[in-house]
């Protein structure tokens, strides 16, 4: 080994300070600008860290691919999941009339929605893409109402930062950051193809986020809470996915 | 930094710096230079050249431990936008699923280790974009890639290529002259690893991302399609391993102790036993 200079000494010593003071900075502008995931922690957290923040910087207001209606999936893959309950059986024999959405947390105006409601609001349809993790695809046309509508209709508080989104299913939630809250293609979906969605694609009300992956879009759901913090909700970790070993942030 | 045999006699440099000046340098002409590297020559990797080696090899192992586990969930592959087990495969891989929705040969579900593997794999790319990225801007500064890589003056015809390859099968030995500097084919195989493949597998990686797309969209239109991604993304694993593969057994043949030595403590040894 060469001896130590001084010079490369000083070098060594004016890089590890740049070093730590450059990640002490950035940790500050994260947090400023809403760029640190809920599941920031532990050996994945700079990672996961890196990525969310990443996506965000590169396009917080972008677009998801949208397709022509001839690239539909013919026969889409309904990917199985818990049998419903009794009372979604008889919520289904009574055409989900009964069927409510409920908003709290952090907005002026809570209350809840039916299905009707909600189609009597602003609507919207996309072609899409689900994705799923495990690297599976298909195409849908999905007709449902933004999300931004309803946040609007109870008006939500400008220090807000996520919505939390619950289904029958105790233990399938999750959330998301206001950016893809409002996003104009984030929606309450309730059509598909032309039609009522389908039970086993989630239906009667399922939120579609398609700039993320198939498990942020929870199937069956019944309550939103809007929220400046995940650390007051569940486990902290702002979903289920985390709990089960799975990322928060599902944009890849 | 010139890189000159010590002993007086050998004048033949093969040093970074100093190409050959003959007009048509023959490969072969010059490996039999058996000149030992005096202790006072500067380094045979850079300090910068070794750190990030092995952090890429970390971040290497990582994603395709990973990336084996990701493919288990779902080992069948498609071209094009969409597929799913509704839709022919292009091919299967005839193992066990982790997933119980997926139709194999067996009858049982492997356990499901998606979810670690999946923070571990975008975490490991990080790792390795990052490391690459340090690495780029070192070698671009340093003069490492137009030095070390770029094909030398007077070795870029293809008898000189062909030389390396003959002597590499006929296992003559070549070590003096590759103990200081890349061999034709060497820097070839490498620049395509750095500058084409491993760019690849991120790209190809980040084409089946829903928010990059969405932001960039032609990356994946220009593939053809998120599964047609995903397919290049498992082929062009299996071309780096194979490079991997490649690699690690020339080393062996080469010398693996003072190779490793060298990609370790910067310092190479001529030979086996020095």
């Amino acid at each position: 080994m060469k001896p130590l200079t001084r010079r490369k000494f000083m070098t060594a010593g004016i890089a590890a300070t740049a070093g730590v003071a450059g990640v002490a900075i950035a940790d500050r502008l994260a947090r400023r600008y809403g760029l640190l995931p809920p599941d920031d922690g532990g050996i994945y957290g700079p990672g996961e860290t890196l990525t969310y923040a990443a996506q965000r910087i590169l396009g917080r207001h972008s677009l998801a691919r949208e397709f022509p209606r001839s690239m539909i999936s013919a026969s889409p893959f309904l990917n199985p999941v818990a049998p419903p309950t009794d009372a979604f059986k008889r919520s289904q024999a009574n055409g989900f009339a009964d069927w409510r959405l409920a908003v709290d947390g952090m907005v002026a105006h809570p209350g809840s929605f039916s299905l009707a409601d909600l189609k009597s609001m602003a609507t919207r349809n996309q072609i899409t893409e689900v994705a799923c993790e495990e690297g599976w695809s298909y195409i849908a046309e999905w007709i449902g109402t933004p999300l931004s509508e309803v946040l609007r209709e109870v008006g939500v508080h400008p220090r807000a930062r996520y919505v939390a989104y619950f289904s029958i299913d105790h233990d399938w939630w999750d959330s998301m950051d206001m950016g893809d809250a409002l996003h104009s293609q984030t929606l309450l979906t309730w059509g598909m193809n032309d039609g009522d969605l389908p039970v086993g694609f989630g239906g009667p009300l399922r939120m579609r986020v398609p700039r993320q992956l198939g498990y942020k879009n929870v199937k069956y759901i019944t309550r939103l809470t809007v929220t400046d913090s995940m650390k007051g909700i569940r486990d902290g970790l702002g979903s289920a996915a985390p709990a089960g070993g799975y990322s928060w942030y599902a944009g890849i | 930094m010139p890189r000159i045999s010590q002993t007086g006699t050998q004048e033949l440099s093969v040093g970074p710096d100093h190409a050959p000046t003959r007009s048509r340098a023959c490969y072969a002409a010059r490996v039999s230079t058996t000149a030992p590297l005096a202790n006072s020559a500067p380094p045979r990797h850079a300090a910068v050249v070794r750190v990030t080696h092995w952090l890429t090899v970390i971040a290497f192992f990582a994603l395709l431990i990973t990336g084996m586990e990701i493919v288990i969930s779902h080992p069948r592959f498609y071209w094009g936008e969409v597929g799913n087990v509704m839709t022919q495969p292009a091919f299967t891989i005839p193992i066990p699923s982790s997933r119980g929705s997926v139709p194999t040969a067996y009858k049982f579900v492997m356990p499901d280790e998606n979810g670690w593997s999946r923070y571990l794999h975008f975490e490991a790319a990080w790792l390795l974009v990052l490391t690459g990225l340090v690495y780029a801007l070192y070698s671009l500064w340093s003069g490492h890639f137009r030095r070390d890589l770029a094909p030398a003056r007077g070795e870029r015809s293809w008898r000189d290529y062909r030389d390396v390859l003959r002597m590499t099968l006929r296992r003559e030995k070549t070590d003096a002259a590759e103990a200081q500097a890349y061999n034709p084919v060497q820097r070839a195989t490498y620049l395509a690893v750095i500058f084409g493949l491993i760019p690849f597998v991120i790209w190809t990686g980040l084409a089946m991302s829903p928010a990059f797309t969405a932001a960039m969209p032609w990356t994946v239109e220009a593939l053809g399609g998120r599964q047609t991604a995903r397919t290049l993304h498992f082929f062009v694993s299996w071309a780096l391993v194979l490079f991997v593969v490649v690699h690690v057994t020339m080393i062996s043949m080469a010398g693996f102790r003072s190779r490793m030595r060298a990609m370790v403590t910067g310092r190479a040894a001529a030979r086996e036993d020095a």
